[in-house]
């Protein structure tokens, strides 16, 4: 089908069938490779976006559910993703950093819906995203840093 | 892989472009003909391979080895900056492509910052060097009354200084010194050697603008998924791709065979039905489409429970002897207080780096070009040389990010793969590997099977340690039927595990291999750390003893063992290690009820590692509580990076510990995804504490993977001080705990 699709606020006008992955729309057609594949099968988080604001597993989730709605990748920008890349940089987070960008948008999530989550909250929120490498106890301090910061800002 | 490769003088000289003549301009070298081109010429000056310094004052220096979460391109770019006393704010670091002028690049077995920090620094020093002798010169002073410091020269008569910058044109006709010259920097004088400098790739790592092997574009580029036999080594009897050619997006279906490695090197590629399409997904979706009619040959019938029974009774009778085994045991068993046997399992293990295997390839007639994820980026090309007969020279290869590697990127079959597809459609074309391929087709790291009896006299002393060990071998991948464990993986933790025990015998248990075996990280050191500390755990109770006591007593007397290496094994520094542990974790704390504490040490890659777990075992859920790890790697040489490895080993261990295991029935692999390949998520991770053993004074040795090999025996050992139940195989996701 042919379409337009609105990422970070840009729209494309693209042609793939209805039934493939946002994923791959986005990275293959696109071009936008910050959304990264993991497992295909909703497993592992490495392919977060947000469509209208809700945390999708773009590996799962066929073009025909974006259209007509705002989708935001790591590519992308929003309050709460701005700060939570200075934590993460302040933190020394990423290893291999492949993980990343899913876990970045996953957090950028959590943030929207609870200014300030406590370990559980981010244990649930964030337990949807592999880190092969192990970096989950700097995650989980990025994003308390991230609060702090955003609180900061606020005062 | 233990296999140490020195960077001998010859070596060293080589890569560091030490000529009369002239000067490399590294960064302008495109083949393997040096060529010398006046720098003077140039807009920066390049004093070796490494380093190039641009009139604006910014540096690139370049990364030889392979990225994969290691911290490595950070790593090595500080130590050279340190030497050269250059400011780190002018550093960029660039990838070197896979070119032996660079040296060995093969980036596995914690080798890295240990081989190649000197060559680093030397560089670095040789830079600083041509630029005081080139203010010297400018000033008309001897160099000796001049000094480097933070991106500038200094005359110390006058203090006047010139910028790093302002002086390439003259550093660059300066003789390059001679390497005797060379006066590395003390460990007082370090500015970021032993210090922590963040990653210098957070900005794209954060903002998704890091490039791994799965994000390159060629213009015009195919997307390929294959389909492999389910067995290992099988063939391709038929196959029928009319469903497969109707799928939107799929251009083309081919057969590709096997392709077989030469006994003792390389790793060619499995061959199969490969998909090409013009998208990722459309190659994925035409690949499940596919009907294809294997010849699943000789490894049809293996079934790793029955595999695991065979090796439990082979283990259980006498196998061949290893040298380094010493006293007698069996005096040792007949004069005991107590005797102890037990037998431990590992199953077979995959990697699962987030980023599949993956790789580009484009294959131009006379010439090929590759940009693929390898830890090995010189044997990949090898490889392609070889397979496909095209002089090296004519080949590059560009190594991209690694979403992480493990040892699974090691392994260049799928960069083999993407050229031979390329070959056949005369188009660039990236292959990708579905996370089922991944999990199904690996090299895997190798299950054991190990057999242990100890002797105990009465005062609760270790008089007799017998060890068999049954474990398909990584050399099987290089020489078929090669069905006894080598002696290079003898040499992880069985023939010089950290313990002083006077009779201790190892034997060596036939074990074919029937899938591919490889390395992951941490290697055979996953087996000799578990079963050791295992053991260990099970006499210390037997003794009534408190385990830290236990193993402090194990590992002996002081002593130095020189072994064949420049690395001495030091029982001080283990029991160092476990005298911090023991500290930082409050060991002997009661602990509440269903909690409970264990400890591991292991010696590997060099380094000294002692790790305490605290779990809970509440309503049949185990849940590790917390971790202490104690590492002695030597010098450090960024600090923040080796707390973060060993953070990610504790979770590595975590993983394997709880979840990690392959089965095949039929041949096949049973697994398929993060499903029921289970990784440790942010709910399991504990609380990790790393203390790092001020040892600036020694050399370097590893990081990356000797905090792995502690953490399954450490969780087993406290589920035993929690629970009174002995775990002697692996996973704890098949133990009942209600």
């Amino acid at each position: 089908m042919i379409t337009t699709l609105k990422i970070n606020g840009k729209n494309h006008q693209i042609e793939a069938p209805e039934e493939m992955p946002l994923l791959w729309v986005i990275r293959d057609i696109i071009g936008l490779t910050g959304t990264k594949f993991g497992c295909g099968v909703a497993q592992c988080g490495a392919c977060s976006i947000l469509v209208d604001g809700i945390l999708v597993k773009s590996c799962s989730m066929p073009l025909s559910f974006g259209i007509g709605k705002e989708i935001t990748t790591i590519e992308g920008a929003s309050g709460n993703l701005e700060i939570l890349r200075e934590a993460w940089q302040e933190g020394n987070v990423p290893q291999c950093g492949y993980c990343q960008s899913g876990q970045l948008i996953a957090a950028t999530f959590l943030l929207e819906n609870n200014a300030n989550p406590t370990d559980e909250d981010i244990d649930n929120a964030m337990s949807g995203n592999i880190c092969r490498c192990g970096t989950y106890p700097r995650i989980k301090k990025a994003i308390h840093s991230a609060v702090k910061l955003k609180n900061q800002g606020n005062e | 892989m233990s296999n140490i490769q020195k960077i001998n003088r010859r070596d060293f000289v080589k890569i560091f472009g030490l000529t009369s003549t002239g000067i490399i301009l590294g960064c302008n070298i495109s083949s393997d003909k040096k060529e010398f081109i006046p720098a003077s010429n140039e807009n920066s000056f390049s004093p070796n391979l490494f380093i190039q310094i641009h009139k604006n004052g910014n540096i690139t220096l370049m990364a030889s080895r392979s990225e994969m979460g290691q911290g490595i391109r950070t790593s090595l770019a500080s130590a050279i900056a340190d030497e050269m006393e250059a400011d780190w704010k002018y550093v960029t670091v660039k990838q070197a492509i896979g070119h032996e002028k660079y040296g060995n690049q093969n980036t596995d077995g914690s080798r890295s910052v240990r081989t190649i920090l000197e060559p680093m620094r030397k560089m670095g020093a040789t830079a600083k060097m041509m630029l005081i002798a080139a203010a010297a010169q400018k000033w008309n002073i001897a160099e000796s009354d001049c000094k480097a410091e933070n991106h500038f020269i200094i005359n110390q008569k006058t203090t006047e200084k010139i910028f790093f910058g302002d002086l390439i044109d003259v550093a660059s006709k300066m003789p390059i010194p001679d390497e005797n010259t060379i006066q590395l920097k003390k460990v007082e004088d370090f500015n970021y050697i032993g210090k922590t400098l963040k990653s210098v790739d957070l900005k794209d790592f954060t903002h998704g603008t890091a490039k791994y092997g799965m994000d390159i574009r060629i213009p015009n580029m195919k997307f390929a998924a294959i389909a492999r036999c389910p067995v290992t080594f099988g063939t391709v009897k038929s196959f029928d791709s009319s469903a497969a050619e109707k799928i939107s997006g799929v251009e083309k279906v081919i057969q590709l065979d096997r392709i077989v490695p030469p006994i003792g090197q390389f790793f060619g590629a499995l061959g199969g039905v490969a998909v090409i399409a013009n998208n990722t997904w459309s190659a994925f979706q035409g690949k499940i489409n596919l009907d294809i009619e294997w010849n699943y040959g000789e490894n049809h019938s293996f079934d790793t429970e029955k595999f695991n029974e065979l090796l439990t009774k082979r283990v259980h009778q006498k196998g061949k002897l290893v040298p380094g085994s010493k006293g007698n045991v069996t005096n040792a068993f007949t004069n005991a207080e107590q005797l102890m046997e037990a037998t431990y399992h590992v199953p077979f293990l995959v990697h699962t780096p987030m980023e599949v295997p993956n790789a580009t390839a484009w294959f131009q007639g006379d010439k090929v070009a590759v940009w693929a994820p390898v830890q090995d980026p010189q044997t990949a090309r090898a490889e392609i040389a070889h397979f496909f007969e095209i002089p090296i020279e004519n080949i590059t290869v560009n190594v991209t990010f690694l979403g992480g590697g493990f040892g699974r990127k090691s392994k260049s079959d799928f960069v083999v793969e993407a050229v031979a597809l390329s070959k056949k459609i005369n188009a660039p074309v990236q292959v990708v590997w579905t996370r089922e391929d991944d999990v199904k087709h690996s090299f895997y790291h190798a299950t054991s099977v190990q057999y242990l009896k100890g002797s105990i006299n009465e005062k609760g002393q270790v008089t007799g340690w017998l060890q068999r060990v049954a474990l398909p071998s990584i050399v099987s991948s290089f020489k078929p039927l090669s069905d006894y464990a080598s002696g290079f993986e003898l040499n992880q933790g069985f023939t010089n595990n950290p313990y002083h025990i006077q009779n201790f015998r190892l034997e060596n248990v036939k074990a074919e291999a029937h899938l591919r075996i490889g390395w992951m990280r941490s290697v055979v050191h996953i087996h000799s750390g578990f079963a050791n500390n295992s053991f260990a755990d099970e006499l210390a109770f037997a003794a009534k003893k408190n385990p830290i006591d236990f193993q402090m007593e194990l590992i002996g007397k002081d002593q130095i063992i020189e072994r064949k290496s420049d690395y001495p094994y030091n029982s001080k520094r283990m029991k160092k290690v476990l005298e911090n542990t023991a500290k930082i974790a409050d060991f002997n704390r009661k602990r509440p009820e269903n909690y409970g504490i264990g400890i591991a040490v292991h010696y590997s890659f060099y380094s000294y590692v002692a790790t305490a777990v605290e779990v809970s075992v509440i309503d049949g859920n185990v849940k590790i509580e917390e971790v202490w790890t104690t590492i002695d790697c030597g010098l450090v040489l960024n600090k923040d990076n080796v707390i973060n490895q060993l953070e990610g080993a504790a979770i590595f261990g975590i993983s394997l510990a709880l979840f990690g295991k392959i089965t095949a029935k039929e041949g096949a692999v049973e697994q398929n995804n993060f499903f029921d390949y289970q990784m440790t998520r942010m709910k399991d991770a504990p609380k990790i504490t790393i203390n790092i053993i001020d040892a600036m004074n020694q050399p370097p040795t590893g990081v990356g993977e000797p905090g792995v090999p502690v953490i399954a025996p450490a969780i087993c050992n406290a589920i035993f001080n929690a629970t009174g139940k002995r775990i002697r195989t692996l996973p704890l996701i098949d133990v009942d705990f209600s």
